[in-house]
């Protein structure tokens, strides 16, 4: 069948025009209709003329071999002396280039073996997280009383610039959110209690609820979104610069130089913002309790003060150091588990906040029912 | 396929830099930089640490906007054009950056096969078909082709990089330091496969390089950057000669002369062979 590339009579194939990548589709479709080879993958028996090609660039060339064969491709010089000796080069080369068997097959296994195989690589793996964490707890716990009783090794400055970050820049976004959820716990406290003629106990519900509960918990949720990724993505991206290499080869200490700030960090960050966020959500209690429920400001302050004893205040506080430390050093770990691609960055990014929040919320809870259970 | 392109003629430079100006801030990286890549021909762009080599390339493949100047590429200037246009004429280059860039996220194979099946229209078999030939072209072994980039040395990421900035087989190579991190063996074949592949090609190649056997094995011209524009432009003999402190430093240091016996032996040895 005449083409624009190939043309046979009788024993002898022309090829002709540009093979070139442009036109690499219609050159393979062209092939195939033609039929010139005599078995699917093996190479043709028939003469080739490679004499009327005008252009011809690496996937041209790369049908060619495979049209001809690599031995025929490799000796070209003797067979088509009239094709330029650049081509005669390429075909050379590439036919040099596909003399071993390029296919590799990744190995395959049935559907069912995959299946057991990804669960349970997720259980090694969940496994050897918690195991990775503790040990890492571990690592820095230690480090930490090392270096309490040699003030030389407390990096300040590296510490007041995390606290920057972390603590002082997150206080307007705590304050607004802790505000507005002060306001909806208060709404709905009003709407509820109304119906009791019981909605000066409003100012009860805002008040425990964030001194207890709300005030740590969202300003700890809040950070574990904004700075355990930040630690994460810091240490991740000087993990694959190979940074952390370069530090252990200079006898440094990464935990003390990296880790141990951010966790200082955090510890003194995370209980002023938990202050910061009851303080707001008490204001935004109190704005709706005068705005929409005729309880002056100074009622409400009255009320909180007769009422409501500075135990919940301490107990909610209580949780601020525990919560920054798990999601500072969740944060620096997962940095520490990036391996050089970007994805690692983000799987390990994405990891460490989902393991801060639900460290959080867990720790939350069984502190919840701990102190239910003293009384306090 | 370049006929089609009336603003093409074939005895054009490809690439015309002119009254370049870069800065950064008040530091003045080129000042009336003036630079010709004649078709088909493999220029050495050498110079200093920090004499703007690498941004000077930046500024022709237009990762870099000029402060000023003019910088035209196969007969057009791209800041001038439209994101169409733009996208046209870019993916008539190859360029091979300084750390290999490749993309970590996908493994060899479809790195090299990504410009195929997007630019090209390939179906995925035939572009992972063609770039496992790439990669073997390169000289990397086939088990590598679903390797990811981060498992790799130093050595095989440039090799691959090689390999998908000619996957589309470009009118205009740029090598950022190719060589550099090769071993003296790779470093060899690397220059020998440049000028097999660009005589077959045709292609022109921009090559920023310190690898002074590159620039005796393989340019055909070489240009040196210093004091912020292009001090001279000529066959590496010439250049050699030049009177300038830097260059005579360069091109006769030890190093220099080591690679000029070397190139000398080699192609006398060469030419008794045949």
């Amino acid at each position: 069948m005449p083409s624009e590339w190939i043309a046979r009579h009788d024993q002898t194939v022309t090829l002709k025009g540009e093979w070139t990548l442009a036109n690499y589709r219609h050159i393979k479709a062209a092939l195939q209709q033609s039929d010139t080879r005599t078995e699917p993958g093996k190479p043709t028996d028939a003469t080739v003329s490679l004499d009327a090609i005008t252009r011809l660039d690496t996937a041209g060339a790369i049908l060619i071999v495979e049209l001809i064969g690599v031995e025929k491709a490799q000796a070209v010089a003797d067979w088509a002396a009239e094709l330029p000796k650049e081509q005669q080069a390429l075909l050379v080369r590439i036919a040099e280039a596909m003399e071993a068997p390029l296919d590799v097959d990744p190995p395959s296994y049935s559907r069912i073996n995959q299946a057991l195989a990804s669960v349970g690589q997720h259980m090694v793996g969940l496994w050897s997280q918690q195991r990775q964490l503790l040990a890492f707890i571990g690592l820095v716990v230690a480090t930490l009383f090392q270096l309490v009783l040699r003030p030389r090794h407390w990096r300040l400055t590296a510490t007041v610039a995390h606290i920057q970050q972390s603590g002082l820049n997150a206080v307007p976004i705590v304050a607004l959110l802790t505000f507005m959820v002060g306001a909806v716990v208060a709404f709905l406290g009003a709407t509820v209690l109304q119906d009791f003629g019981a909605t000066i106990y409003t100012i009860d519900l805002v008040a425990f609820s964030f001194l207890r509960e709300f005030g740590v918990l969202l300003a700890a949720i809040l950070l574990a979104g904004r700075t355990a990724s930040a630690f994460t993505a810091q240490i991740g991206a000087m993990k694959s610069n190979e940074e952390i290499d370069a530090l252990q080869a200079q006898g440094l200490d990464p935990i003390e130089l990296l880790v141990l700030p951010r966790v200082m960090a955090m510890l003194i960050s995370l209980p002023m913002l938990a202050f910061v966020g009851m303080l707001s959500g008490l204001a935004g209690g109190a704005m709706v309790t005068s705005l929409s429920l005729d309880i002056s400001l100074t009622q409400f302050l009255t009320t909180l003060q007769k009422d409501v004893s500075v135990t919940h205040f301490l107990v909610g506080l209580s949780k601020a150091p525990v919560f920054a430390f798990v999601i500072a050093v969740i944060g620096c770990l997962e940095g520490f588990k990036v391996s050089g691609s970007a994805q690692s960055v983000g799987e390990h990014t994405t990891s460490s906040v989902v393991q801060s929040i639900f460290m959080v919320i867990l720790i939350d809870a069984v502190a919840a029912l701990f102190f239910m259970e003293m009384g306090w | 396929m370049d006929s089609d392109k009336p603003t093409e003629q074939n005895d054009q430079p490809v690439i015309k830099v002119r009254g370049l100006v870069n800065r950064f801030g008040a530091h003045v990286v080129h000042e009336n930089l003036d630079l010709t890549l004649e078709r088909g021909e493999i220029l050495g762009v050498v110079g200093g640490s920090g004499t703007g080599k690498s941004v000077l390339l930046r500024s022709i493949v237009g990762l870099k906007r000029p402060n000023d100047g003019t910088v035209e590429v196969l007969g057009t200037t791209l800041n001038e054009l439209n994101e169409a246009q733009r996208s046209q004429i870019e993916r008539r280059f190859g360029v091979l950056f300084q750390r290999g860039a490749l993309f970590s996220s996908l493994n060899l194979q479809e790195n090299i096969a990504l410009p195929l099946i997007e630019h090209a229209r390939l179906p995925r078999e035939d572009a992972e078909h063609l770039a496992r030939v790439k990669l073997a072209l390169v000289g990397l072994p086939p088990q590598a082709a679903l390797q990811f980039p981060e498992s790799l040395s130093g050595g095989m990421v440039k090799r691959a990089a090689l390999a998908r900035a000619l996957a589309l087989d470009p009118d205009i190579l740029f090598l950022d330091e190719p060589t550099a991190g090769l071993d003296p063996i790779g470093a060899a074949a690397f220059d020998q496969l440049l000028v097999t592949l660009r005589d077959a090609l045709g292609f022109s190649v921009f090559l920023v390089t310190h690898d002074l056997d590159t620039l005796y094995a393989a340019c055909d011209r070489v240009a040196v950057l210093s004091q912020k524009r292009v001090l001279v432009v000529d066959t590496i003999d010439k250049v050699a000669e030049t009177e300038d402190e830097w260059i005579q430093d360069y091109f006769h240091g030890p190093r220099g002369r080591a690679a000029q016996s070397a190139h000398t032996a080699s192609s006398t040895n060469a030419y008794t062979q045949e």
